[in-house]
């Protein structure tokens, strides 16, 4: 983006990158119908996973983000399944799974302790109590390797998805 | 989703409804390890369950290591007892 002006810069982060392996989580996996606890390992072992981390449900990045990787279609093309994660709780995601017309599941995460694990927390300027992942975006394959890693550095920041496409096709 | 690392049981239920939380006690009791999966709670939306069991009431399990599926909190304590009781 060219503003003209500055935007926010997000600290230097230590996250996992190509080649190394995705930290597993377990948490709610939300689709418009149900709830219940998977893993991300359980999700890999079927097949490479696009694991978007995205702003809280409602917020325009997501909305952004979410529009751009429903017309791309990406599982169509390939055998990858796209996967989302933010904070939101599972029936903000029912209702923004509905709004948007996604037809991927969403991890919900309210305590952001797998944006802690990977250091992509964004701590929102210091808001009180809350915080979330910076949008950040892995590959991995079956064994939780990372074939690709984006994370945000400026916020907001947005995914090269000409580059997500390549890295499915190669993946 | 993967089967393969999940226990047998999954229990289709809403949060707050007591008549799943009498089908959670007693599978508790009887140390059975079970997936829950919350649904919608808008009975209309409910296809998930409809699918699985015929109806989209809940509580309702699959227990796939006797290929019993089931709704009615009654009927599932029921089915618990006799097949996971002490008394058999």
């Amino acid at each position: 983006m060219d503003l003209g002006f500055e935007v926010v810069d997000l600290p230097e982060t230590d996250h996992p990158t190509e080649g190394e392996t995705a930290p597993d989580f377990t948490r709610p996996l939300v689709t418009s119908e149900d709830w219940g606890d998977a893993s991300l390992s359980e999700l890999a072992a079927e097949g490479p996973v696009l694991l978007v981390f995205h702003p809280m449900d409602g917020a325009f990045p997501s909305t952004y983000m979410w529009n751009e990787l429903r017309e791309r279609a990406f599982d169509e093309h390939s055998d990858i399944q796209v996967i989302g994660l933010s904070i939101s709780t599972p029936y903000e995601h029912m209702t923004f799974i509905d709004d948007r017309e996604i037809e991927y599941p969403l991890f919900s995460d309210p305590q952001n302790g797998v944006a802690e694990q990977y250091d992509i927390v964004n701590d929102l300027d210091g808001m009180a109590g809350l915080s979330e992942p910076r949008p950040a975006v892995f590959v991995v394959d079956s064994e939780l390797t990372i074939q690709y890693a984006w994370v945000a550095s400026e916020w907001p920041e947005f995914p090269d998805y000409d580059e997500i496409a390549n890295a499915v096709d190669s993946g | 989703m993967s089967d393969a690392a999940e226990p047998p049981i999954t229990l289709y239920r809403l949060q707050a409804c007591p008549f799943c939380e009498r089908v959670v006690r007693k599978l508790d009791e009887y140390d059975l390890e079970y997936h829950s999966r919350f649904v919608e709670p808008m009975h209309s939306d409910r296809n998930v369950v409809k699918r699985v069991s015929g109806s989209r009431t809940v509580p309702a399990i699959v227990d796939e290591s006797t290929g019993v599926t089931m709704s009615e909190s009654a009927n599932i304590v029921e089915y618990l007892d006799t097949t996971y009781g002490g008394d058999q």
